[in-house]
């Protein structure tokens, strides 16, 4: 129930937040900011509670579940469940309102409370799609969720919000349409296979699909998830979204909802239809590859700050893209800690780039400089989350990168320099960033008060568990194991050697008609069977 | 003792920490004693350590210890762990030592500075950055430390972050230097997916069983590995970013010469000796960089006007040396000249540093002159750093540890005639700039008077006196084995790195590499006193001549790379900026707002309009009837 709870806490919050918000602004601050904080309390202690269950056989991934009938006359069910995939999500949920809330402290003043709330809506909405096994209620939630996020753009947005608002939500609606049209079709054919009509996504597991019919149902859910990520050529809708959103959606977006592509990938685009993506793989990592370097020269060559960070979204996405495709145990863990550390490196950045907009009126890159002097506290945070952005070891965006490429080698070689060159990029536009604003000749006619208090502390709070990640991510690695392991069994993909005595890097497969089910019921493979052995030993 | 052996990078990163957490707050004798302290304490540990070590050596010669696990993901097992032997021995003392030296004249040198504790701050964590890249067990932490002081060089060189050329010249470190990491990282990736691991020391013995000398895949590897050590330690053709790395401050080129940063990739290379052992033709492009990079440098340094420029290309010319020697399999020797170089490079560039600031900030060397009255600490200290640069036989450290290299470079089995004329040439070449600084800037009448009142004090003073007195005895750590047998550092050495294995040269071969590079550095001095201290004037003319220019500029490389990387990247930055891909959306949104403005327009509530659009549809319907 815990997850029902989760779910459910930040809807009522919301309204909480809304009515209090009627008598004094001020409240509807300190309610939303007290609910994100005890959600995101209850959510580690439950982490910390089922923790030793993570490794644990005969239960599963999943460390917790609800499924009651919703439509039985459709298959239609409320189905919950997470497993350290969706519990790490779920997290980074609670953790990023909690700074959504305290990003927009002085930033937004009207309408307070009804920011609140459809902040609140979001965020739960964001539990949910993570949480969600049920294909319709999956699709109900990715839906739901952009009407708040659309108007947290069009009403509290800057000076082209209406544009960038309508913008976001067509793409995301066609498609999302796409993969509407994907989830029917497979409901259908699943139907008249088996006679069981569902939207239960661990019976669908089991579909057997011609090649053909696969392809087009994996694109269906591609056109929606890359839309999401985004993926080039696709992400034009970001850059403005980011650009027009106040701080606290640029905060979810970047952090949450662009994550809901690389998560949906992941657990059900995938495992659904692993052959016809794996086939398709050398596409979409070539994909991958052009958003890396394609994003990290936009990024260098913008002017607005705001937008150039939204550039460095898409060439950071890149990188989960193409963890996703190589799709063995590197990369994938390497792509989770990305989505993880990603929220926080570039959601801090967006979070500056706020202060520093209410301070200065501008985002205009061209007219900053020397700021370093006037703001040293501000400067040395850009400074930390500009290395964050260009993987520097120590930070947690370096360790995830690194697993990305190395994952990627076996796979594709090419793919893995061309990756490691966007590193290179992404050096060249984090120190023109610090350059352009922090360093250089002062502009006199900026006034740039350093941090507050609480800005300082909401900052470090965002630094730190970069820091944690980058010294010691293991615990989370721990934690998201069974579940990718269990994914991973479901969708096996074929090792294509490189070299002689190249490794193999995924688990070795299930037998053939086993469902994720099935593997949830056996014990969870070990990773021992990952073990690359010292290749070429003639 | 050897368990303390953490607190020796531990103590800077502490450094690094309090500093930044609270310099502001605290006073600049506090900074001071943090900073230095920090750095001085981390040295003290590890000369117990390695008195500890060299008392009792442990089994394998060679000590482990595990921090922590730092990731362990489908058979990649990484540990914060740290790896000491012989090798690790001479950089950690080296890097501490020396460190602590430049440490100290910052406490001085840099006391007006408004950035005093930032200024600390980084440089502690320079040097807690070099002591875990030299510290580490595996290629992953040893990575870690690598891009550590990447980021580190970048955050000294743009120190004074005012002026538009210190950011510039801090970004071009960085990520001409990350060129390269990139390239190492591939290397990882290549020596995990084929070997299983990256811990240096099982890497190793793997590497060496699995694969058979020259094959393609160590051959791969090594050159990855290369490439990354040519970045750091600025050899061709990644070496144009450290000319420019001179906008920092004095003692941060110290730091960066000496003891951390420049002399990365030659101990990546001395630590992976197995594996570019059996990569024969990646050894060679070793020695073979070396060379060239020792000539190319060597004549660069010569037409030079800034003085720190000068000491600049000296750097990326004497580590030319030790890459030749590496490269030649005379491992020991290569580490030897690494630390003769530390002490007299950090020496040199202290001491430039105390002339530079005398003039305020006065850094063309024909504007100086006449200094050696004037300046006597800076003269004497700068004269025995240039002696031992320029390797003036049997008096300074220079000599020994150059001189070896040059007789490996011909008496090895790897080496050759060409390398070994390559290192006489340079051997003159060094002798001639390193004196031509000396005559010019201290010699002649003055043209710049130092400021009223200056006078270096004793923590500018301390440093200097140790570093030049090391510059002088340091070589007698390692003679030649002619004249007796004290070789402490290549037995010391000796379970770490293999012996160079030598031609069987006769007396004619000892008579060539010990008597003819003694001639060579000292016909360097020779022709620098003729040329410079006799012919002053036309020296100084002949600077604006069209070849100084084009050495002055180094040879055009910075002009290359502009035109061949910088400006399409540039255009195309410029071209995308406004998203290639935004035009087909835009069209779309276009199409359907033209769409919709022509359809509503026909909506337009005129019954007349509707009629004759209706009786329009009912002529074009009978007309097809009609005419079918």
């Amino acid at each position: 129930m815990i997850l029902v709870a989760l779910i459910a806490w930040p809807f009522i919050a919301g309204i909480a937040a809304w009515l209090a918000g009627r008598r004094r602004p001020e409240l509807a601050r300190w309610v939303s900011a007290l609910a994100m904080a005890a959600g995101l309390v209850a959510v580690i202690v439950e982490w910390i509670a089922k923790a030793p269950d993570f490794s644990l056989t005969g239960h599963g991934p999943f460390v917790a579940s609800v499924h009651v009938a919703w439509v039985p006359q459709l298959g239609i069910s409320f189905f919950v469940a997470a497993d350290g995939l969706s519990l790490v999500m779920v997290t980074l949920c609670y953790a990023l309102g909690l700074l959504a809330v305290l990003s927009s402290w002085h930033e937004v003043t009207e309408r307070v409370g009804f920011f609140h709330f459809m902040l609140l809506w979001t965020i739960a909405a964001l539990v949910g799609v993570f949480t969600a096994l049920d294909l319709f209620l999956f699709y109900f939630l990715f839906e739901m969720m952009l009407v708040p996020m659309y108007f947290l753009i069009a009403l509290w947005g800057h000076e082209r919000r209406v544009y960038a608002a309508v913008k976001f939500f067509l793409f995301t609606q066609i498609g999302g349409l796409f993969m509407l049209i994907s989830i029917v079709a497979l409901y259908v054919i699943h139907g008249r296979q088996t006679g069981v009509y569902t939207f239960d996504y661990l019976q669908l597991l089991g579909t057997h699909l011609s090649l053909a019919a696969a392809t087009w149902l994996m694109l269906g859910f591609f056109a929606a998830f890359a839309v999401k990520l985004p993926a080039v050529p696709l992400h034009t809708w970001l850059p403005d979204a980011h650009t027009q959103a106040p701080t606290a959606g640029s905060l979810v977006l970047a952090g949450l909802l662009i994550k809901i592509g690389a998560y949906g990938m992941i657990r059900f685009m995938v495992p659904l239809f692993p052959q016809a993506a794996f086939r398709a793989a050398p596409v979409f990592m070539g994909l991958a590859v052009l958003g890396i370097l394609y994003g990290a020269v936009l990024a260098f060559a913008q002017h607005d700050l705001k937008r150039m960070v939204a550039y460095t979204s898409v060439s950071h996405m890149g990188f989960v893209l193409l963890a996703i495709f190589a799709w063995n145990t590197l990369a994938l863990q390497g792509a989770v800690l990305e989505i993880v550390c990603h929220a926080f490196s570039t959601g801090a950045l967006f979070a500056i780039v706020g202060l520093m907009q209410d301070r200065l009126h501008t985002r205009d890159m061209d007219k900053m400089g020397g700021l370093w002097l006037a703001a040293p506290g501000m400067g040395a945070f850009a400074l930390i989350f500009a290395l964050a952005s260009l993987g520097l070891p120590t930070l947690g965006n370096f360790v995830a990168e690194f697993l990305i490429l190395l994952g990627t080698w076996p796979v594709s070689e090419p793919a893995a320099v061309l990756g490691a060159v966007g590193l290179v990029a992404a050096t060249i536009y984090a120190l023109w960033l610090v350059q352009r604003v922090f360093q250089g000749r002062e502009t006199p006619a900026l006034a740039l008060p350093d941090l507050t208090v609480r800005e300082g502390v909401m900052l470090a709070a965002m630094a730190a568990p970069l820091l944690w990640l980058g010294l010691y991510p293991q615990p989370l690695f721990n934690a998201v194991r069974p579940g990718l392991a269990a994914l991973q069994q479901r969708a096996v993909r074929a090792p294509t050697p490189t070299a002689p005595g190249a490794i193999l890097l995924s688990p070795p497969a299930a037998s053939g008609s086993s469902t994720l089910n099935a593997a949830a019921a056996q014990p969870v493979a070990t990773d021992t069977s990952d073990a690359p052995a010292p290749g070429g030993a003639q | 003792m050897l368990h303390l052996l953490f607190l020796v990078p531990l103590l800077p990163f502490a450094g690094f920490v309090v500093l930044a957490l609270a310099g502001r707050r605290l006073s600049r004798g506090a900074i001071a004693a943090v900073g230095a302290g920090a750095v001085g304490i981390a040295a003290l540990v590890a000369i117990a350590v390695s008195i500890d070590f060299l008392a009792s050596p442990p089994a394998g010669h060679a000590f482990g210890q595990v921090l922590w696990t730092w990731l362990s993901v489908a058979g990649l097992k990484v540990q914060v762990a740290f790896y000491l032997d012989p090798l690790a021995i001479c950089f950690i003392l080296i890097i501490t030592f020396v460190g602590f030296l430049i440490h100290l004249y910052s406490v001085e040198h840099m006391a007006h500075d408004d950035g005093y504790a930032r200024f600390f701050a980084y440089m502690n964590l320079f040097v807690g950055f070099m002591l875990v890249l030299v510290l580490a067990d595996n290629l992953l932490l040893l990575y870690l430390g690598w891009e550590g002081v990447g980021l580190c060089s970048y955050l000294l060189i743009g120190f004074w972050h005012k002026h538009w050329y210190n950011g510039y010249a801090a970004r071009k470190a960085f990520v001409v230097t990350r060129v390269g990491d990139t390239a190492m990282m591939v290397g990882l990736f290549l020596l995990f997916t084929q070997l299983g691991t990256l811990q240096i020391q099982p890497l190793m013995a793997r590497a060496a069983a699995a694969w058979p000398q020259g094959s393609a895949l160590p051959v791969a590897a090594a050159a990855l590995l290369l490439a990354g050590a040519l970045g750091k330690s600025a050899q061709l053709p990644l070496q144009t970013w450290l000319p420019d790395a001179m906008a920092g401050p004095s003692p941060v080129s110290a730091l960066i010469h000496a003891a951390t940063m420049v002399t990365a990739g030659v101990y990546l290379i001395a630590r992976t000796n197995v594996l570019f052992d059996l990569a024969p033709s990646v050894r060679m492009a070793v020695a073979i960089v070396g060379a060239a990079t020792l000539v190319y440098a060597g004549v660069s340094a010569l037409f030079q006007v800034d003085l720190k420029r000068i000491l600049a290309y000296s750097t990326i010319s004497q580590v030319g040396y030790m890459f030749l020697a590496l490269g030649v399999g005379a491992w020991s020797a290569g580490i030897f000249m690494f630390i003769t170089h530390a002490f007299f490079k950090a020496l040199l560039f202290l001491s430039a540093g105390v002339v530079i600031d005398a003039l305020d900030d006065e850094h063309d060397i024909f504007r100086m002159g006449g200094l050696r009255t004037r300046l006597p600490v800076a003269f004497w200290t700068f004269l025995i750093g240039a002696a031992a640069l320029a390797a003036l036989p049997i008096v300074t450290a220079g000599f020994y540890s150059k001189d070896l290299i040059i007789d490996r470079a011909l008496q090895s089995t790897q080496g050759g005639f060409w390398l070994w004329l390559a290192a006489l040439v340079g051997s003159l070449l060094t002798g001639l700039y390193a004196f031509r600084a000396v005559f010019v800037v201290f010699f002649g009448p003055s043209r710049t008077e130092p400021r009223a009142g200056f006078r270096a004090g004793l923590a500018v003073r301390l440093p200097l006196i140790v570093l030049a007195v090391l510059a002088i005895g340091g070589g007698l750590i390692d003679i030649p084995r002619g004249w007796a047998h004290l070789q402490k550092l290549d037995d010391f050495l000796a379970p770490v790195l293999p012996a160079a294995t030598l031609r069987h040269g006769g007396l004619a071969a000892a008579f060539w590499t010990t008597y003819v590079p003694a001639v060579m550095a000292l016909a360097g001095i020779g022709l620098a006193f003729l040329l410079f201290q006799r012919r002053r004037q036309e020296a100084a003319e002949a600077q604006t001549s069209g070849a100084a220019r084009y050495f002055l500029g180094g040879w055009g490389f910075d002009w290359f790379y502009h035109y061949v990387f910088e400006v399409p990247f540039l255009w195309f930055a410029h071209a995308t900026s406004n998203d290639l891909f935004e035009p087909p959306v835009a069209g779309l949104a276009w199409l359907t707002r033209t769409g919709w403005r022509t359809l509503s327009a026909t909506q337009n509530g005129l019954v007349r309009s509707y009629l004759f659009v209706i009786g329009l549809g009912v002529a074009v319907g009978v007309l097809i009837v009609v005419l079918r």
